[in-house]
């Protein structure tokens, strides 16, 4: 070939390569750029509320569109109690499923039971909301609640948390349906973790004559403990921001109970309700607010939950 | 007699390099004669450097970050290590097949394009033919010349190898680099190629890293004997074997170490 | 003595514990099962030749669910068009030219948490956007939240997928003096292909049921419309109105919409998970 042709080719083999190196470059910040923009716009958003109430925003439990006079409390509190009730119960579930997806199940099943775990994380929210709406409040209000109300409910301390009309909408029936939707997560999370501790620690166990549960919760769990609470953390993470699920069972209601059987409101199902409703620039405003603590908060929680779950795959690489 | 006084055709000459992994200096000043249209091979226990060198040859280390060389590698007189060299014209002259078979995800006949297409242009009747001559070179024309269409990955390990190195000469390079190519091959397999780089040798500067010593003694014509990033000792095959200068190299081709 | 005691006491503890590991896990598929029966039970009635023939009807007449449907493919379609070339762009860079520098890791990590943020924010963010500027809700407000949503979960596959292809692939094409490009677009990422696509259908299956990120950007049309600058009937929506209203008959609707929705949902991910076990196979 001729040597002007063959620099010709070179001199374009090198702008292509530039280009399509500054190209995947280019979509990589725009990834960045996107999470910029979001939080800008949330802020821009969110100003005219921060100037008018200020960090009072954050402690006020009023929230009177009428007056217009807005405060975050309740939608916080009820985003926290919800998220909390679902992980009291999606973290022993989960690790119950987890346990018995890597030790118990017999191969054949292990596939398809894995499928279905990951199928329960597939149902769309909204469908969850439905269910639990229509099908679960109904049967739980009629029969678990009345019967929470005469036992649990007539205890000291706990007591009051546990009794009230058996409505079966409110903070406890959204902070089950969150455990249900998140179940999945953590099992999964945890499977995944559990999966990497080496079969020589675990034989090591086994040939001491421990039993399975020893196992598990003297040599896994201990070993995989980073992993295990990054699991929970993006489970968590999860629950926060769930909108549709909660929205239909919360009640909706700006009120701040003892009871877990009243209603209440969490930061997205407000959100879901009323921002498209809403009416004056101080409104909107501070519905835009309660979307950047909703997203300051997850952030915060996927941020840890993320830095463990790295923790736990160096030290996996630095082992090997 | 040196093994340089034999080599009456250099094709590639080494002087002075070294290669470093970070700070880790895996190769330690080596000088070599390639001849040209002969069977060098380069031996050694795992971990000597033989792989690392060879990968020199084409700069294959320039993928990853913090493995540099320096020294020089003359191809006819033509340093590649230098940094004007422009890498994929090198890597054009130079082909190389790899320990495990690489076909890539297409078909048999595009697998064979894929590196003609880069730096020729040929009428699809001239494709066509190059195609044919390179299966034929590489023994495999006979078995696939009715699924070309076929998918490379659908093939046996020791046809996917033959398929490797028909696609590495189908660019007509100068010098053939052979990483270990039968370390993943059935003994069968592993016959068909050894006679194939017999006969390639007619028309390419071969070079193979193998950690057969048998494999070695049969298909080279001069042998490197390499231990912890040094060239021990480099002479004609039957001298290495038969006869070694080196008390270390000695002791490896017996077997009374590695 | 003491030992044999002991040793029933560890044993009794294993027993009791892994007992309950069992019963979380059919607590586990109680609820899945639970809540495909109850889709089924109610969806099943509703579903008629008229749901796919008829628009939303107003509560009391006759009617079906085929420009929400419609509009939801349109949007999702949309969606992907733009948040998969971004994605898998993005992914490749991180796998193919990110281990030196701070771009990559900070993008992995940044990725990790879009993937998982909440997605009514993300809603938020479109309506500021878009839909305060251009003053109405529209179909393309929907599709650019969507996308926002693609782009974590395809950028993550493809650079799983493309972390999975041998190093020695690489440097055989290399080694026949590609450019880099040419590795990367026609030998690597080819190789990567199944699984990107596997990604990408997982992606479609995420967005199909998103309902909170339209509620601001697409939020509904009761009639028939194609007009992405207009508002634009979608299913999820659709299901969230009708089932919150006291209409008996568009309750039907919902449950209808309901089946159809998990159904479609479900089978991308079986299907997504089967593609990719073929491909891990064949390799």
């Amino acid at each position: 070939m001729p040597t002007f042709l063959q620099e010709a080719r070179l001199k374009r083999q090198v702008v292509q390569d530039l280009l399509f190196r500054n190209l995947t470059r280019l979509a990589a910040f725009a990834v960045l750029a996107l999470l910029a923009a979001i939080i800008a716009s949330l802020v821009v958003g969110s100003m005219p509320a921060i100037h008018a109430f200020g960090f009072g925003f954050l402690t006020s439990s009023v929230w009177d569109p009428v007056k217009d006079e807005y405060g975050a409390l309740i939608p916080i509190v009820g985003t926290l109690v919800t998220s909390g009730i679902a992980l009291l119960i999606a973290i022993p579930v989960s690790f119950g499923i987890a346990i018995f997806l890597t030790e118990l199940s017999p191969n054949w099943l292990r596939r398809p039971l894995g499928i279905a775990v990951e199928l329960l994380a597939g149902i769309p929210s909204i469908i969850y909301g439905m269910w639990g709406l229509f099908v679960f409040a109904p049967l739980f209000g009629d029969y678990v609640e009345p019967w929470i109300n005469n036992h649990i409910g007539k205890m000291p301390f706990i007591g009051p948390f546990f009794s009230g009309p058996p409505m079966g909408i409110g903070m406890l029936t959204a902070g089950i349906i969150l455990a249900i939707m998140v179940i999945p997560f953590i099992a999964s999370v945890m499977r995944d973790v559990f999966d990497v501790v080496p079969a020589m620690l675990k034989e090591s166990a086994y040939g001491l004559g421990s039993t399975t549960w020893e196992v598990m919760w003297n040599v896994v769990l201990p070993y995989t403990r980073i992993g295990v609470v990054g699991g929970i953390m993006l489970g968590l993470g999860r629950a926060l921001g769930e909108t549709m699920a909660v929205t239909f069972v919360i009640g909706n209601a700006n009120q701040l109970n003892k009871s877990l059987f009243m209603p209440g409101n969490s930061i997205a199902s407000a959100l879901a309700n009323e921002f498209n409703e809403a009416v004056g620039t101080l409104y909107t405003s501070s519905l835009i607010e309660l979307g950047l603590i909703l997203f300051f908060i997850t952030f915060v929680v996927l941020s840890l939950a993320r830095l463990l779950l790295l923790k736990m795959a160096q030290r996996e690489g630095h082992g090997a | 007699m040196t093994a340089e006084q034999i080599i009456s055709a250099p094709k590639v000459i080494v002087r002075d390099l070294n290669f470093y992994y970070g700070a880790d200096r895996a190769l330690k000043d080596i000088n070599l004669v390639i001849p040209e249209k002969m069977v060098t091979a380069f031996i050694g226990p795992s971990g000597c450097g033989k792989s690392t060198l060879l990968r020199t040859f084409n700069r294959m280390y320039e993928l990853y970050p913090k493995q540099r060389a320096t020294g020089e590698i003359l191809l006819d007189g033509e340093n590649l290590l230098d940094k004007k060299q422009d890498l994929n014209t090198l890597r054009a002259k130079i082909g190389m097949v790899f320990q495990k078979p690489t076909p890539f995800p297409m078909s048999i006949y595009d697998n064979i394009t894929f590196g003609v297409k880069l730096y020729e242009r040929l009428s699809s009747h001239e494709m066509d033919d190059r195609v044919e001559w390179a299966l034929k070179k590489a023994a495999l024309w006979n078995e696939v010349k009715d699924k070309l269409n076929q998918s490379g990955t659908g093939l046996s390990g020791g046809q996917q190898q033959r398929l490797c190195i028909a696609r590495a000469i189908a660019v007509k390079p100068q010098v053939l680099l052979l990483d270990e190519p039968t370390s993943a091959l059935d003994p069968i397999s592993t016959a068909h190629i050894e006679k194939l780089i017999d006969e390639l040798k007619k028309d390419f500067t071969i070079v193979i890293v193998t950690h057969n010593m048998q494999q070695a003694a049969r298909v080279s014509d001069f042998t490197a004997y390499m231990y912890l990033g040094d060239l021990i000792e480099f002479g004609d095959t039957s001298t290495v074997f038969t006869n070694p200068k080196r008390k270390e190299t000695e002791d490896y081709i017996t077997g009374r170490f590695g | 003595m003491s030992y044999s005691y002991l040793y029933a006491r560890r044993r009794i503890v294993n027993m009791v514990s892994l007992s309950i590991s069992v019963f979380t896990m059919l607590f586990g598929l109680f609820w899945l099962g639970w809540i495909l029966w109850t889709l089924l039970d109610n969806g099943l009635p509703g579903l008629s030749l008229h749901v796919f023939t008829q628009s939303t009807p107003p509560p009391g007449s006759n009617g079906g669910l085929i420009n929400a449907i419609v509009g939801s493919l349109m949007m999702v379609f949309v969606g992907v068009l733009i948040g998969t070339p971004i994605g898998i762009l993005a992914g490749t860079y991180l796998a193919e030219f990110g281990q030196r520098g701070w771009l990559a890791p900070l993008t992995r990590f940044i990725n990790d948490i879009l993937l998982s943020a909440p997605s009514i924010v993300i809603g938020i963010f479109v309506y500021a956007v878009y839909v305060a500027k251009v003053g109405h809700f529209a179909g393309w407000g929907g599709a650019f939240a969507l996308a926002i949503l693609v782009i974590p979960v395809v950028l993550r596959t493809t650079e799983n997928m493309l972390r999975l292809v041998p190093n020695s692939l690489r440097e055989a094409a290399a080694a026949l003096g590609a450019p880099q490009w040419k590795v990367i677009s026609f030998v690597t990422l080819r190789a990567a292909r199944a699984g990107i696509l596997t990604g990408i259908l997982l992606a479609v299956a995420r967005i199909s049921g998103e309902t909170a990120p339209l509620l601001f950007t697409a939020l509904n049309n009761q009639f028939w419309s194609s007009d992405m600058n207009k508002p634009l009937s979608n299913l999820p929506v659709v299901i969230f109105q009708f089932a919150m209203s006291p209409y008996e008959d568009w309750q039907k609707l919902a449950w209808a919409g309901a089946l159809i929705i998990t159904l479609s949902v479900l089978t991308l991910n079986i299907l997504a998970r089967v593609l990719f076990r073929q491909k891990a196979n064949s390799q």
